[in-house]
């Protein structure tokens, strides 16, 4: 089967680790993501003022080029993206009126989009979807006492209209995760928010989220944290980094994609994991549990 | 002493303002606290989202000048929660294009040190740009 496929801006970069375990996972289960075609950027942050039509350009043009691909189906990973352009779809479909602006201000540009030709799903609905005993046959590998902790953050929940899961008590990551014979955590953290794009001039607004969040899925015992978005994924690793300097007594945790597990343990070469990228070094964990 | 509540043409104006950038009908808001009581980045503001809420039903344009539009972090919390049905993330969107509708951003990038920036995942920077640049 194939499906089309919306990397977006950071699994090209810094989320290196996230789209390298993610594909090859796929193709496990006969699933072949196809790029589109010179994309670019869905602009991460939805719009949420009602007048600013231009910030929806750039999702829309997004689902164009996904309508173009012939594919109804647009897989994302990155949990911002998937955020973006499942909102951009809500918004074509509820106004008419602004609809009509949108593709007046593209008439150049061929194809139309109604909001009901493609549907944009996220990697965690589709391995639901593909269901536990296709992701128990593909197991190879057993782990004993290794606790995860799956962190959800906003973008996968919040607003209740794009949610993958329940908003509140979400629980697919941890259905997943199980299938694949691991252990989870709940931690009461395990949606709340990790201040985001604040990283970029207000880093201790993320500093003070990230202590309670990481102090959380310690103080619950997991020994690591699995997530989709590539934002969290920094503000959840780099920071811990920046805590420890502060605070020695601090315990910091390896921030992982949840791919990256999936993918260790169904026997993928653990290169495409590019443990570079990460700030706290999950090899040394991930040695012991006997998945390196 | 608290400042006595003026209503008139000029409030009247920039609540009814902001109802038409964020697309809320914020005189809906009763007051609850719901929204301030689960907001992740409550700690760092001068005013909590619920108090943002009750000044713009006043209509009164200081709340422009209060951190707590820019340290919203759109996270959504308080949109599945208020009981009202209200997106307090809109309201803070709608007042930060007031600012930034005049070219008043809230970050400069120029400022933060080129190995920061290059650390940064883009994903952060573009969203930063989106709701603090105009
Ligand atoms: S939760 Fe809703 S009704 Fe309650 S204070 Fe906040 S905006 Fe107002
Ligand atoms: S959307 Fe903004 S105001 Fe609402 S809870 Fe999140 S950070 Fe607070």
């Amino acid at each position: 089967m194939e499906i089309s496929y919306f990397p977006g801006c950071t699994l090209k970069t810094n989320g290196r680790n996230f789209e390298g375990t993610a594909l090859p996972l796929l193709e496990l289960f006969d699933i072949h993501a196809k790029e589109l075609d010179d994309w670019y950027c869905c602009g991460v942050s939805f719009s949420q003022s009602a007048d600013n039509l231009m910030q929806q350009i750039a999702p829309i043009r997004t689902l164009v080029k996904a309508k173009e691909s012939g594919n109804t189906r647009l897989l994302t990973l990155c949990a911002m993206c998937y955020n973006t352009l499942q909102r951009a779809i809500f918004f074509i479909k509820s106004d008419e009126d602004k609809r009509d602006i949108i593709h007046d201000f593209m008439y150049r540009e061929g194809t139309k989009f109604y909001g009901d030709e493609v549907e944009v799903v996220h990697l965690l609905t589709l391995l639901k979807e593909i269901g536990s005993e296709e992701i128990k046959k593909r197991v190879k590998k057993k782990v004993d006492e290794f606790k995860i902790a799956p962190y959800y953050g906003c973008m996968l929940l919040r607003p209740k209209e794009v949610a993958i899961d329940s908003s509140n008590a979400p629980e697919i990551m941890e259905e997943i995760l199980e299938a694949a014979g691991c252990e989870t955590t709940y931690f009461p953290f395990k949606t709340e928010c990790c201040a985001s794009y604040q990283i970029v001039n207000n880093s201790e607004i993320v500093k003070a989220r990230t202590k309670k969040i990481v102090n959380s899925a310690v103080k619950n015992g997991a020994d690591v944290i699995v997530l989709s978005c590539p934002l969290c994924f920094y503000n959840l690793d780099e920071i811990q980094i920046e805590i420890k300097k502060e605070d020695k007594n601090f315990k910091t945790i390896p921030v992982l994609y949840f791919t990256q597990i999936l993918a260790l343990l169904m026997g993928i070469k653990s290169e495409v994991n590019n443990f570079s990228l990460h700030y706290i070094d999950p090899t040394p964990v991930l040695k012991r549990k006997g998945l390196l | 002493m608290p400042g006595k509540i003026v209503i008139n043409d000029k409030t009247i104006a920039f609540l009814e303002k902001i109802i038409e950038l964020s697309g809320e009908t914020i005189t809906l808001c009763d007051q609850c606290g719901t929204c301030s009581g689960g907001c992740p980045v409550i700690h760092e503001m001068d005013i909590t989202p619920s108090q943002m809420m009750h000044k713009v039903q006043l209509g009164q344009e200081d709340v422009l000048e209060s951190k707590t539009m820019w340290l919203c972090a759109s996270c959504n919390t308080c949109t599945v929660r208020c009981p009202r049905g209200l997106d307090v993330a809109k309201v803070a969107e709608a007042l930060r294009q007031v600012k930034l509708r005049q070219s008043i951003d809230n970050v400069d990038l120029n400022s933060i040190p080129k190995e920061d920036l290059r650390e940064l995942p883009p994903i952060a920077i573009i969203a930063a740009n989106r709701k603090m640049i105009s």
